[in-house]
């Protein structure tokens, strides 16, 4: 029997906008004082209304668009009906039927091309505390988080190992982080995981499809990947034992456990929530404007695929490229950057340098010509040009003298100073780390 | 001279730039007057401790500035749905009985920035179910022409405020008549801006997509000047409209209708309506007619079909809206909600559900852009439709009883406006069996100029606004 899991995947992002979804509250809430940044409107309160935040709205439709999404040109929110405690008005303002953005795809390193079905925002949840007090438990709520903008973003079944899923949250994270969007730190749950997994088991009589289930709010990616592989064996497993194939009905809700790495039921088909959505009433729909959104789309940033392709085109190890991508360090890659026309750096050792660690990149410095200073300076070292690599800085000088003809004919001509000129330039090419009078000898030398 | 409550805006105004009495005296009198009835009627819910106080700071306001804030020195009554800083605000649901507002509505903070003085909060049908003020967890507001008999709803307790001269001018919210028809029953002057118009922000919320804060007054002018200080684009609600707010006091002392088109709906003067009051509304077509303008026939579709949407719509969105009264926050539990309350949660529950969505909601949204289409073909020729805004006058005392329809029955000549959004007048046209009846002139979205403009003329020609003594009535 051939199995293939067929694995989806939903991931929200806690956007680090100014103010919340919908009210002025600061939408900063890690580690504030519980229900210091609350208001009518994310409390709940009789009376109070929701205003659409633009920026988030900004924010949701550029990681559309990062995710190659159609954006809808008309979008609006609905009303998820719920109760928890954590939610205030017995619902959550999210989007149902209209998205803001819609059918996309991203490519795992493979170049198999994996589905987004949607990008939606909505607004996030207070947090509950279970704690002891004065002997008596307690469930206190805080409310700073309720309402901070949640990004949705859903993908289609089209992963078929724990492995891709790990590598398809991978390039996620860096595109959000190349957007600039949040700096979705999992620790603080600025994204949370949500795989759904069933398989698809094939004999000689047909193929057959294991119910779907979704684990819920995993903050990792080696957690996902370990529930993913172990719902995998387990529907297996079951799927022998049982034979009963998904319904439009069983669908059910796992957790994972960390600790035993295992999943468990949480919500049976029984169970299964009704959210009556409806269009929310007080926020009028959206019609989004085509010239709006092409403005976004030429504000994007480079994303990480591209900036890695780029980084090929200058002679960069592939894999070299991905570890200066993902490590996201804006200074390194600057760096990387503007040295790749100069002669004297051989910019694939200089990654390579900075990938293996070999050259320490400072991070307290703020300043940025600073640092690449350093950067230049350690490779120097690491690469020896300087005191003593003729061969290195005869290139240097080389190049000097071809960028400066006419200077080289007056010297000839007898305007003998001049050399002390195309020292210092030779000694600016090499970010004074050339000795100078190895450079004064090549000078002689090669003008004779 | 009139006694104090018998004074529009503008008399009491002049009033006080005459020396004639002062704003202590006014609030002291009303204070006096509600003292005197309130307990019969049941009219005001809550009083504000601090009126006296206020009304002092207005004297020497207007000894030191004179009058330049447009309502300085009003007394008010406001319905117990609009938040109020200091005054406890319940819409009549024993669900927030004792609720003291963390903040104020945007509407109420504008009338007291402009000046106005709070007498109290008003009954009203709890959280705005109903058509009566008969549904208030607090008990039946009377109605001050006839005690046996309803005052209409859901802003009753504004209504009778002022048909019973507790108050110079009121405030109500509508959603499907709620302001017009209560207006309607004890016969004053309402108006129902358009949706969109003034603003829902700090107003509990019955349903969102029609709700439209809006005043109860003593003439149209009257209403005219407090719609121009509630109104307007809020930051704080999305469904507030950009468009400027036009002169609406600038509209009115119109001396005749030359010019203007008015439609007369054939399916509003129902079959089961009775001729007395067929012919009060047919008499104030004349009205219009002899004061220039030109009335005709019209068809529409069957107002039976706006009930249908309403319902649907309206319970769904109150079925989302008070999912926030938890049980958890607020002081009481679920189990103080009313009977109403409860039956609209229920349906509106069963309406959004899962595979029901489609029939109900959805299909009801469908019919209500039919709804909005349809009159935006009328409004293409005319510049106003004009009808009954109720079947009769007002019902008796516990009319609503067993009747889960009943105020939808009682408004089905006000939902189709009120679910197509649009601005509409009600005052009042006559009297059957003693109870007053009431016209409605509605207009276009945005139009509040044009209706005021209308009703102000009709009224000045007429000599049906009138108000009861409470010493003969009671």
């Amino acid at each position: 029997m051939k199995i293939t899991p067929l694995i989806g995947l939903e991931v929200h992002l806690e956007l680090e906008t100014k103010s919340k979804m919908f009210c002025g509250c600061p939408a900063d809430h890690f580690g504030k004082k519980p229900n210091t940044q609350t208001c009518p409107v994310c409390l709940g309160l009789p009376g109070a209304l929701p205003v659409p935040n633009k920026k988030a709205i900004e924010s949701c439709l550029q990681i559309g668009l990062a995710l190659q999404c159609s954006i809808n040109t008309i979008s609006k929110f609905d009303r998820k009906q719920y109760f928890y405690p954590d939610l205030a008005k017995g619902y959550q303002i999210s989007q149902y039927d209209e998205p803001f953005c819609s059918d996309g795809f991203l490519f795992l390193d493979s170049g198999k091309k994996i589905g987004i079905e949607r990008v939606h925002l909505e607004e996030d949840t207070g947090k509950l505390q279970h704690k002891t007090l004065n002997g008596q438990k307690v469930t206190l709520v805080d409310y700073n988080r309720g309402g901070v903008p949640l990004v949705e973003i859903v993908s289609r079944p089209d992963l078929s190992s724990s492995a891709e899923a790990k590598e398809f949250l991978k390039k996620i994270h860096e595109i959000i982080r190349a957007l600039g969007v949040s700096s979705v730190d999992l620790e603080k749950g600025q994204m949370r995981l949500e795989p759904t997994v069933n398989l698809c088991l094939e004999n000689e009589i047909g193929s057959h499809y294991t119910p779907l289930v979704e684990i819920k709010n995993i903050n990792s990616f080696n957690f996902a990947s370990q529930a993913i592989e172990f719902e995998i064996t387990r529907q297996a497993e079951e799927f022998s034992q049982t034979g009963i194939e998904k319904s439009s009905t069983n669908k059910t809700t796992r957790g994972y456990d960390a600790v035993k790495k295992n999943t468990f039921l949480q919500r049976s088909k029984e169970e299964a929530k009704d959210y009556r959505y409806f269009p929310e009433p007080d926020i009028p729909p959206f019609i989004i404007d085509a010239g709006y959104v092409e403005k976004l789309r030429q504000k994007l940033p480079l994303l990480p695929d591209q900036e890695i392709a780029n980084l090929e085109k200058l002679g960069i190890d592939k894999k070299d490229a991905k570890i200066l991508v993902s490590s996201n360090n804006q200074v390194a890659l600057q760096t990387i950057k503007d040295y790749s026309t100069n002669s004297i750096v051989d910019i694939q050792k200089l990654a390579s340098l900075i990938v293996n660690g070999k050259i320490s990149i400072p991070v307290i410095a703020s300043d940025s010509a600073a640092i690449q200073k350093s950067i230049i300076s350690q490779y120097c070292d690491l690469t020896k040009i300087g005191t003593t690599d003729r061969g290195e800085l005869e290139k240097v000088v080389r190049e000097v003298l071809a960028t400066h003809p006419g200077l080289v004919a007056e010297y000839q001509g007898g305007k003998a100073s001049l050399a002390g000129f195309f020292v210092g330039q030779a000694m600016k090419a090499t970010r004074g780390t050339a000795d100078p009078q190895t450079l004064a000898s090549l000078v002689a030398d090669l003008l004779s | 001279m009139k006694p104090l409550h018998e004074l529009t805006i503008q008399e009491v105004h002049e009033g006080y730039r005459n020396h004639t009495f002062t704003c202590v005296q006014l609030v002291q009198h009303f204070l006096d007057r509600i003292k005197k009835y309130n307990p019969r009627l049941n009219i005001y819910l809550a009083l504000n401790e601090h009126a006296l106080e206020q009304a002092a700071a207005v004297d020497r306001e207007i000894v030191e500035k004179g009058i330049d804030r447009e309502l300085l020195g009003i007394p008010l009554a406001i319905k117990d749905n609009f938040l109020t800083t200091g005054l406890t605000t319940t819409a009549s649901s024993y669900i927030l009985k004792g609720f003291m507002p963390q903040y104020d509505s945007t509407v109420t903070e504008k009338l007291l920035a402009a000046g106005a003085i709070f007498l109290g909060k008003t009954n009203m049908d709890s959280f705005a179910h109903g058509s009566s003020t008969e549904t208030s967890d607090f008990g039946p507001t009377l109605n001050p022409w006839n005690p046996k008999h309803l005052p209409g709803g859901s802003s009753g307790g504004s209504a009778a405020a002022i048909a019973a001269q507790l108050a110079t001018a009121a405030l109500g919210s509508e959603t499907a008549g709620s302001i017009r028809q209560p207006a309607a029953w004890v016969g004053i002057t309402g108006f129902k801006p358009t949706y969109g118009r003034s603003s829902r922000y700090g107003v509990i919320a019955m349903a969102s997509s029609t709700d439209s804060p809006g005043p109860l007054a003593r003439t149209v002018a009257d209403a005219a000047l407090i719609t121009q200080v509630i109104a307007g684009q809020d930051a704080k609600d999305a469904t507030t409209s950009p468009l400027p707010v036009e002169n609406y006091l600038g509209s009115l002392n119109k001396p005749d209708l030359q010019g203007l088109k008015i439609a007369l709906v054939k399916e509003y003067l129902l079959p089961e309506m009775r001729s007395d009051v067929k012919e009060l509304i047919l008499a104030a077509a004349d009205k219009l007619r002899s004061l220039g303008a030109t009335v005709e026939e019209i068809s529409l579709m069957d107002p039976q079909y706006a009930i249908g949407v309403y319902t649907v719509v309206q319970r769904s969105e109150v079925s989302s809206n008070l999912s926030r009264f938890d049980g958890i926050r607020f002081g009481h539990d679920r189990s103080a909600f009313g009977q109403e309350t409860k039956r609209r949660i229920m349906l509106g529950t069963y309406t959004l559900s899962a595979g029901y969505y489609d029939a109900f909601y959805k299909k009801a949204q469908a019919v209500r852009t039919k709804i909005i289409e349809e009159f935006a073909e009328v409004f293409k020729t005319y510049d106003a439709v004009i009808g009954a805004v109720s079947p009769g006058p007002a019902l008796p005392i516990g009319a609503t009883k067993d009747q889960p329809m009943f105020g939808e029955m009682e408004d089905i000549l006000v939902e189709a406006s009120s679910i197509a959004g649009l601005t509409s007048a009600g005052i009042p046209c006559g009297f059957v069996d003693g109870l007053p009846i009431g016209l409605q002139i509605t207009c276009d979205q945005f139009q509040e100029e044009k209706a005021l403009m209308i009703a102000d003329c009709y009224q000045q020609n007429t000599s049906f606004n009138l108000f009861p003594d409470l010493d003969q009535t009671l």
